[in-house]
């Protein structure tokens, strides 16, 4: 439904440039000050791009600083970092997108399959809290667990007579601890995505199906999976299209910035933080930068092409 | 005919006690008590880490020296919270800066956001597409942190100021297409009655149009507010000053001691007294239930309406 057909007879194409400008003030005034937001905060930083191709120096500011042409990406790829970076944001974002898929539809499922309704809204209302605690929050409550001295698993694992373990400084076990939290930090989030779908379907179905002596099994592979199927593709297309940014918080807080960590939790997003503010290498953190704009947009946009084709209305253009 | 009549008996037995519509087409009691089983215990894995912060912020250090993070302390304790009351001074003016940052960036974001996206809702306004275009762009691709740091802090002057917090956030394109596609559905004889009875653009939205779209601007509002106040990242790329830190990022600094916090204090002479004895442990704990602690509080009442929000987010015009 277009509720706003367009009004052919204001006839703003007759007129000049000057008199639609003027018509259409007032309401350009409103859009203004998000205008000038989008401007100074989106566009405007992207003229900092350059800095991928100079050598900055602050006195002579972005426009100022001298031209190295690709020599800062040389750099970047020249070191193993950048290899490190691409596959371990690419291979964690993926390994997310499969377990939040599953994970989800079956806990959307189960919940709305419970027999008390109220229960599933209880379970529902605390799988959803984490999604609201910010990563340094997280960070402290995963410290609680894991810190070598006084950590909860160490001593449980010393009162059962095992040695502790040097959990900040063990790279074998933080694939499993990144993964663990991100799950459980956002599948409540999704998961009320699913239900808000699985609420919508018509309840005509699954009594045609009850007459035809349909199992609950057999009612869930062939009514519920293929009405969430549009649900299900289009979330897991748009997170591929963001498959090349990292969570930023995850991969940074979590492992409390340990060293011995970094094989397995540098991530393109920590990397280029790391050289800005830590190393001070502003021409590798804009390079890598850079290759983390250029690869996202190809791929959100990819990404958006596909889903426009599959359910237009939930494609971002 | 014995047996219906005792079968019906239970059946609305149970529909009595659940208070729920009871339907031929269930799970079995056996599959619900396993699923209830699986989501106990995943409410569980979400609250426990939570809980026990909370207790470790309570215990006395020396009850965190002997039995490490505990859920079981052997000695409770208000040293935690005594401490911060006493050194308080940055703990204060950390609070206030968030307070301040979530409130003014809030109704800023809600304001451009709102206009924006009522400007873009009108089809009959010239540069609608023009501008649409722009925001969805941005969506699409970004200078990146560098691009934007170098911006922020040598062109617009940000660098260690509270606009720093606030802008870079205020303005969020996919709540601007979810507001837009919310004022799509108002009809549009209700702005042009609006005009008939003399009033200019300025006046419709405000008085006609802004009232209508509570409920929505009330969800995004919310989106906001957590996210400014959970928000630890720009305090830490921007703020150089650590007295000038919002209470999330002040917890991001805490990691590893409690150090800057005792530093800060006011008062040298109290600062030499206790620094011996700081509560190092349960401290950073307690500052961890301080920062939640609104957010906790606040959850159960916005939760339902984050649902809703979710809805809306699903529907693009």
């Amino acid at each position: 439904m277009k509720p706003f057909a367009k009004p052919k007879s204001n006839g703003y194409n007759k007129q000049g440039f000057l008199k639609t400008f003027q018509k259409n003030l007032p309401l350009t005034i409103m859009a203004l000050p998000a205008l000038v937001v989008m401007f100074l905060f989106r566009y405007l930083p992207m003229s900092g791009l350059l800095l991928a191709f100079k050598r900055f120096s602050v006195p002579k500011g972005i426009f100022g600083s001298q031209w190295v042409a690709f020599k800062n990406f040389e750099f970047l790829f020249q070191t193993s970092d950048a290899w490190v970076i691409t596959r371990n944001t690419i291979l964690y974002n993926a390994l997310f997108i499969c377990m939040d898929l599953i994970l989800a539809v079956a806990m959307a499922i189960g919940l709305n399959e419970l027999l008390r309704k109220r229960r599933a809204k209880i379970y529902q209302t605390i799988f959803m809290a984490p999604y609201f605690l910010s990563w340094v929050v997280v960070s402290f409550m995963a410290f609680s667990l894991f810190s070598v001295d006084n950590g909860l698993f160490n001593h449980l694992l010393n009162y059962f007579g095992f040695s502790g373990v040097d959990w900040y400084s063990d790279p074998g076990k933080w694939p499993f601890i990144l993964t663990f939290f991100q799950i459980w930090k956002t599948i409540g989030y999704s998961t009320v995505m699913y239900i808000s779908t699985l609420t919508g379907i018509s309840n005509d179905y699954y009594e045609a199906a009850v007459i035809d002596g349909a199992t609950k099994w057999q009612q869930i592979r062939r009514i519920t999976l293929p009405c969430l199927k549009p649900m299900m593709i289009v979330l897991t297309i748009l997170a591929i299209g963001r498959i090349f940014y990292a969570d930023f918080g995850l991969f940074f807080q979590l492992p409390r910035n340990s060293g011995p960590l970094y094989p397995v939790t540098q991530v393109v997003d920590t990397y280029v933080y790391r050289a800005l503010k830590e190393t001070g290498n502003v021409g590798m953190a804009a390079a890598a930068s850079l290759y983390q704009s250029i690869v996202g947009f190809v791929l959100v946009v990819s990404a958006n092409l596909v889903v426009r084709r599959i359910e237009p209305d939930s494609a971002l253009f | 005919m014995e047996m219906l009549k005792t079968k019906m008996k239970q059946a609305k037995m149970i529909k009595d006690s659940y208070g729920e519509e009871l339907s031929i087409n269930r799970i079995s009691k056996t599959t619900d008590v396993i699923l209830n089983i699986i989501f106990l215990l995943w409410s569980l894995v979400c609250v426990l880490p939570l809980l026990l912060v909370v207790v470790v912020s309570f215990s006395s250090e020396q009850s965190i020296f002997q039995n490490g993070y505990s859920f079981f302390p052997s000695e409770w304790s208000l040293d935690a919270y005594q401490f911060f009351f006493k050194l308080g001074d940055q703990l204060i003016r950390s609070y206030g800066i968030t307070i301040f940052v979530t409130v003014v960036g809030t109704l800023f974001s809600l304001a451009i956001t709102a206009m924006f996206a009522y400007v873009l809702s009108r089809s009959d306004y010239a540069y609608n597409r023009l501008f649409t275009l722009l925001m969805l762009f941005t969506m699409l691709f970004n200078g990146g942190i560098v691009a934007s740091y170098i911006v922020n802090t040598q062109m617009l002057g940000l660098g260690d100021s509270l606009g720093a917090l606030i802008f870079p956030m205020s303005l969020n394109a996919f709540y601007v297409i979810v507001l837009r596609t919310f004022y799509k559905g108002i009809p549009l004889e209700i702005i042009e009655a609006a005009r008939i009875d003399g009033a200019g653009e300025f006046k419709t939205f405000f008085s006609v149009i802004l009232p209508l779209s509570k409920p929505g601007l009330a969800t995004i509002g919310m989106f906001t507010t957590i996210a400014y106040w959970n928000d630890w990242f720009l305090g830490m790329l921007y703020i150089v000053d650590q007295k000038k830190y919002p209470v999330q990022t002040l917890l991001w600094s805490m990691q590893n001691s409690l150090e800057f916090m005792k530093q800060s204090s006011a008062n040298a002479l109290e600062y030499a007294e206790m620094a011996a004895n700081a509560p190092t442990d349960s401290g950073r704990m307690a500052l961890t239930v301080l920062v939640v602690l609104p957010i906790l509080l606040a959850y159960p009442f916005f939760q339902k309406y984050f649902v809703k929000g979710l809805t809306v987010g699903g529907v693009k015009g």
